[in-house]
């Protein structure tokens, strides 16, 4: 993963909640192996009406989403993160987010920030009406500000989730430095847990 | 165990904590793997880039069911794309050791239908997948949940995974339901009242006489519909029915070693004294057989209800959603929902595949046809659910009425095999999920029980067993 501090650009209004990852990537995506190629599938069916913002020239290389609560309910495919961040977007701002795809986005770097919902609504009608406006995620000091819009608030993000977005650190490296722990408590699981030997 | 009072959940957690420390997530240890085609081949990818093996192949089981065909296995799955996926799947477990039920096994199936009926899952086990409906196990007094891709690598190399300690959260369901009401209406029902983000962030334990008087099979409905709730996890103290339904399974603990579980399972209850951040109450007695109108599981009303009007609801965001899917959907407020015609009838998926639900059907449509003009489909969960109901003659009955008699896999749950909705077609479906587009392009998804889905199959509209009569 990439380190991210700081995510400066310009905004997209998503102006409904409860977005499923399902719409964010339809299941026909999801037959790819690889872990690149989702970008022509991000919000495909939207995207198919013309007036759907993502097809709005105005917002065309806007770095951050901002939409709905509730955000990225549904299925566990972390395909959309992966076609959120091919897309463009490097954080997702939202009044609240689904579980496991907030999770996948941390592991990912895509930056979910959880602002309150006034706030958000704010932002989009700001954005509806200045596509142009100026959005800084500072994941250091954990602040949404939107200075043409009079936001400046922070945002919760553990300080785990914070270190390891400011330096780019992989979990499975961090977990490997725990091995004897690991190995530790694999002496302590009782003998009657199942186990899938050929018998 | 110090002497606070914990909840189920937290005494399932507190077993798996390998490290805990100031500021970082718990590192958990991981009891139950379960891995399918779609969310894993990035993840080999990585431990092969990274130059890692799998911690423990024996604690993980693979098995093909998102794009399986289910029909004419004998043949080549006739998508390649499908059939790639397929395929890099049995590469990587036999790269790196892990077991796999492949296409064709006598042990294929739905992940997570496969686990509870090999007797694998079992109380106080800590289940992960790379799908979110692994919140089914729960069922058992188990901590499952639903993981990403990275994090299914992370559980490949380590048999761990750091996790965030989620809040708790009760939801009471007093009162006996009902005859016509199912696990599946409770679920429907829960979930129309609290909204599909009232879990979020948090492990639901589901409790009351309502809960304890179901089955395995119905708990497992209930649980696997816990991230429609939006819950990271729903769980269910185990009871005697629950190890009734373990004793003897295949993996399943013999002997002095099933002694031993019991007594530990026992304990698996949430203590008087402890609190839960968050509760509810629903009472079952006031509960009907649910139908969705919408494009979000939220989005239901009872049978005997009518399409709502997008303006009676009180916040804006749910009128919003209201009117977008009632668009979708091509609904007017105000119809009677038995007025809904279908054109499609899904009996299948995770939340609804299992032997009792299929018994439930076919006690439904036997010596009755389905509607002339409607496409009605079983597809069993688990190539063991089909070699059983098979025995019973449930696959006569299916198919004297005209239903299609499947092999077992995903299906129409969610489209990634041939089995989809036309753009427009509308669906009775017994699955989890009615978002837009889930069971196929332009495809219309309403979510209802196995004995609604089948009398529907009969009326060619919603209904329930009794309007058959």
């Amino acid at each position: 993963m990439e380190a991210v501090g700081r995510v400066v650009g310009r905004g997209v209004p998503l102006d409904r909640s409860d977005v499923d990852t399902d719409q964010i990537i339809p299941s026909v995506w999801l037959k790819r192996i690889e872990r690149t190629g989702y970008a022509p599938g991000l919000f495909s069916a939207w995207r198919a009406d013309p007036a759907f913002v993502l097809n709005d020239a105005r917002y065309a290389g806007a770095t951050i989403l901002v939409t709905g609560p509730n955000f990225g309910c549904g299925s566990s495919r972390e395909h959309a993160v992966w076609a959120l961040e091919e897309h463009g977007f490097r954080a997702v701002v939202a009044a609240s987010f689904a579980d496991i795809f907030r999770s996948n986005a941390l592991k990912s770097g895509l930056v979910p920030v959880t602002a309150p919902a006034t706030t958000v609504r704010a932002l989009i009608r700001a954005l509806e009406r200045d596509p142009s406006i100026e959005i800084v995620v500072d994941v250091e000091a954990r602040r949404l500000t939107v200075p043409a819009a009079g936001v400046d608030v922070p945002f919760a993000l553990e300080d785990h989730a914070r270190m390891r977005l400011l330096e780019g650190l992989d979990d499975v490296d961090l977990a490997m430095r725990h091995a004897d722990a690991i190995a530790a408590y694999e002496g302590t699981r009782p003998n009657w847990l199942p186990s899938i030997r050929p018998r | 165990m110090n002497s606070v009072a914990l909840t189920l959940s937290q005494k399932v957690w507190e077993r798996h904590v390998v490290r805990r420390a100031e500021g970082e997530p718990d590192l958990l240890y991981v009891d139950l793997h379960l891995v399918h085609e779609v969310t894993s081949p990035q993840a080999f990818d990585g431990l092969r880039l990274a130059g890692r093996r799998v911690r423990r192949p024996e604690l993980t089981l693979a098995t093909m069911d998102h794009n399986v065909p289910t029909t004419d296995l004998d043949r080549p799955t006739a998508d390649p794309v499908s059939a790639r996926q397929m395929e890099a799947l049995a590469r990587n477990c036999e790269e790196f050791g892990v077991p796999l039920f492949p296409i064709g096994s006598p042990e294929q199936g739905i992940v997570h239908v496969i686990g509870p009926q090999l007797g694998l899952t079992q109380p106080g086990m800590l289940v992960v997948c790379g799908d979110s409906h692994t919140s089914t196990h729960g069922a058992f007094g188990a901590l499952a949940f639903g993981i990403g891709t990275s994090e299914v690598e992370h559980v490949l190399a380590t048999q761990t995974l750091p996790v965030a300690s989620p809040r708790t959260m009760a939801i009471t369901v007093t009162g006996t339901p009902p005859a016509d009401v199912s696990a599946k209406d409770l679920i429907l029902g829960i979930i129309a009242r609290l909204g599909v983000s009232a879990g979020v962030g948090r492990v639901v334990e589901y409790r009351g006489e309502a809960i304890r008087a179901l089955s395995m099979e119905g708990r497992m409905t209930v649980c696997n519909m816990s991230i429609e709730l939006g819950a990271r996890a729903g769980t269910i103290a185990p009871d005697d029915t629950t190890f009734a339904y373990l004793e003897g399974r295949p993996r399943a603990p013999k002997g002095a070693a099933w002694e031993r579980a019991l007594e530990a399972w026992r304990g698996l209850v949430t203590d008087d004294g402890a609190a839960f951040d968050h509760d509810a109450t629903v009472d079952a007695s006031g509960l009907m057989p649910y139908v969705t109108w919408g494009t979000n599981p939220g989005q239901a009303v009872p049978i005997d209800g009518r399409v709502p009007e997008p303006e009676a609801f009180a916040e804006e965001r749910d009128r919003e959603a209201a009117r977008r899917a009632l668009a979708y959907q091509e609904l007017r407020p105000g119809t009677a929902i038995r007025d809904i015609p279908v054109d499609a009838v899904f009996i299948g998926s995770c939340t609804n595949a299992r032997l009792e639900d299929l018994r439930v059907a076919a006690s439904v449509v036997r010596g009755r046809r389905v509607r002339p003009g409607i496409r009605a489909l079983v597809v069993p969960g688990s190539a063991r659910v089909k070699a059983e109901a098979e025995r019973e003659g449930l696959d006569r009955v299916f198919s004297a009425a005209g239903f299609e008699w499947r092999d077992p896999g995903c299906s129409m749950c969610l489209g990634m095999n041939p089995d989809v909705l036309a753009p427009g077609q509308r669906c009775a479906s017994t699955s989890n999920r009615n978002f837009e587009g889930r069971q196929g392009p332009g495809g219309r998804t309403h979510l209802v029980s196995p004995a609604v889905a089948a009398a529907t199959a009969v009326l060619g509209h919603f209904g329930t067993p009794k309007d058959l009569d």
